[in-house]
């Protein structure tokens, strides 16, 4: 070949610079995407090295004592699972009948924008106010009182978007034909919905539970003043009981209490994030093993 | 097809036929998820009318609201009792202007990476992390403000305090990144494909193409994006009220300690006794959060929609 032909497939200078940019230009980025996933890794690190050593079993089994100062977690912990619990009962059923709403019911009308529209709010209204909902309905209005009640009440209002749109979701990619089949077969609407459309959104639900589980157990403000206390070393026996959470533990530890050891605030952040962080892993495995079945 | 015509009565006892216990529960069922579904407005109206029932009579009679947004002494406490919120407006507004500076370029680079250039496994971790980072509960994002940065703002900068603006603008900047992240990348990944194949088949590079192409297609997106972080930084409660000093005055510079409306609430809703000025003061503050939260997410789905529309 000769050499004048070669030429027409050599990049030109400018064509040069332009490939040099972009080299330049993916680095810039890839190195700015960086700068915010290494500073929390490392920011994860202290944590992990601060407060590995505070983590025995003991830390977790016995009460605390000293105002929380020395002692174990163990009555936070528990009122943590109480709080959660009661705030799934209440935030599941109800998400899910939503979601099943505007899924299979809702026509596309200005009651349906409405509903997105306050999902979205809800959603984005800030922990602080819906601690003052709680206080105002669920405290005083319908006399809960300060209890376990009123602060799950609470934070299931404020988890309700996460098990809507994940349930949503999933029920919307189960395809329209399994529905017409059943339909053809003379099921009702409900019936079709148990057993074909609930089914078949399962993975859906639990990536919304565990959500929901994991906003729960991370929250403070909207339980600081509707059934989380300071102190209270027997762990809960009714849902009209106040208690102890982990997350409020962790605000008095690091701002209310004087002479706790460093490590101690080290210790239960690091309780929380674990909790925190396996549940929202399980809920992407999730997501992914249903990306991954799902043939149709 | 021919229909025959039927008389009433044939028509009516087909209909009641038809309602045998599976046509019941059917009924029931479309009932009770419409509650499900209807339930959501319910709420939104019910935390405005909560909130709004004990703020408003003390709102409407005996708060000056020239005083509660210009005023700079909140002092409920004392007699006579002040409530001026400025310092906690500008604190927020600092903190939240700090917090932007930081999500906002660090989100959308991220956004970048994570949305055009990089690709398979290392796309789908990168994904996994930023949504793993969003979930890093607020109290934690607290103890690190208190423990971590404030020591490190105190060596670094030389100042007194590291429990000042900068502390708090940091960590709500970091803790809004991960979900603008996300956001951002929706808008990307909203500019169709074919947009992207055109400019390449012209000859652009990867980089070309992001920057001439996808951006300014992205932009509404992008705003809407910003906007939610904005949100999010602003509502903060517990993170804030950790990291930020909580001093009732307005910050003059980022080394300044100061107080966010949020925050306030948080610190003096415990000792406020109930149905007292105070107490009504404080969710007057928390109407006027709810307000700005609302009209901020309006506006961004407005933003995102209009895009949709056109």
């Amino acid at each position: 070949m000769t050499r004048s032909a070669m030429d027409g497939f050599r990049a030109t200078a400018h064509e040069l610079r332009s490939l040099q940019a972009q080299r330049l230009m993916r680095l810039l980025f890839l190195m700015m995407a960086l700068l915010l996933l290494v500073p929390v890794l490392g920011i994860l690190g202290v944590l992990v090295v601060e407060g590995a050593p505070g983590m025995t079993w003991e830390f977790f089994s016995q009460k605390p004592s000293k105002l929380g100062a020395a002692g174990g977690i163990y009555p936070a912990l528990v009122g943590t699972v109480w709080l959660t619990a009661v705030a799934l009962m209440v935030a599941l059923p109800l998400g899910v009948a939503a979601a099943v709403y505007l899924s299979e019911y809702a026509r596309d009308n200005w009651l349906t924008r409405i509903i997105n529209m306050a999902i979205v709010n809800l959603a984005g209204v800030p922990s602080i106010v819906h601690a003052l909902f709680g206080v105002g309905a669920f405290v005083h209005f319908m006399n809960f009182g300060e209890s376990i009640l009123a602060a799950s009440c609470t934070l299931a209002v404020m988890t309700l978007p996460v098990v809507i749109v994940s349930t949503r979701e999933a029920m919307q990619a189960v395809p329209k034909a399994f529905r017409e089949a059943c339909w053809s077969m003379g099921a009702t609407r409900w019936q079709t919905i148990w057993s074909i459309v609930l089914p078949n959104s399962v993975s859906g639900i639990l990536t919304g539970l565990i959500l929901v589980v994991s906003r729960a157990v991370g929250e403070t403000a909207p339980i600081m003043f509707t059934g989380a206390v300071f102190l209270r070393l027997v762990p809960p026996e009714s849902v009209f009981d106040r208690t102890m959470a982990l997350s409020f533990h962790l605000y008095t530890v690091s701002t209310q209490v004087t002479g706790v050891p460093r490590h101690v605030p080290f210790a239960v952040a690091l309780t929380l994030i674990l909790v925190v962080l396996t549940m929202n892993a399980l809920a992407i495995w999730f997501r992914m093993r249903l990306r991954g079945r799902k043939k149709w | 097809m021919t229909r025959t015509p039927t008389s009433t009565h044939d028509s009516l006892a087909r209909e009641l036929a038809r309602r045998d216990a599976a046509w019941w529960r059917d009924l029931a069922a479309r009932l009770a998820v419409s509650i499900g579904g209807v339930s959501t407005i319910l709420f939104i109206v019910a935390i405005f009318a909560f909130i709004g029932s004990q703020g408003f009579e003390f709102a409407w009679n005996r708060l000056s609201w020239s005083e509660l947004f210009f005023g700079t002494r909140w002092e409920p406490t004392v007699s006579p009792p002040t409530y001026g919120a400025w310092a906690m407006i500008a604190g927020t507004a600092w903190i939240t202007a700090v917090a932007m500076l930081v999500a906002v370029p660090l989100s959308f680079c991220a956004a970048v990476y994570i949305g055009e250039f990089a690709t398979g496994r290392r796309r789908e971790w990168l994904k996994i992390l930023v949504e793993l980072l969003a979930a890093i509960p607020s109290v934690v994002w607290g103890v690190i403000g208190l423990q971590v940065f404030n020591p490190m703002i105190q060596s670094v900068f030389g100042v007194q305090i590291g429990l000042n603006v900068l502390n708090a603008g940091l960590i709500l900047g970091l803790m809004a990144a991960p979900i603008m992240t996300t956001l951002a990348e929706d808008a990307l990944k909203a500019v169709p494909d074919s947009y992207r194949e055109a400019a390449e088949a012209l000859g652009a590079t990867r980089w070309q193409v992001i920057y001439k192409v996808v951006l300014p297609h992205a932009r509404p997106g992008l705003s809407a994006a910003v906007l939610l972080g904005i949100g999010r930084a602003f509502g903060e409660t517990i993170a804030v009220l950790m990291a930020s000093g909580h001093t009732l005055m307005a910050p003059g510079s980022v080394f300044d300690s100061a107080a966010t409306l949020t925050a306030t609430i948080a610190a003096e809703l415990g000792e406020a006794a109930v149905d007292s000025d105070h107490y009504q003061a404080l969710f007057v503050l928390g109407l006027v959060l709810f307000f700005i939260t609302f009209a901020i997410n309006l506006l961004a789905d407005r933003i995102v929609r209009g895009r949709r529309r056109s």
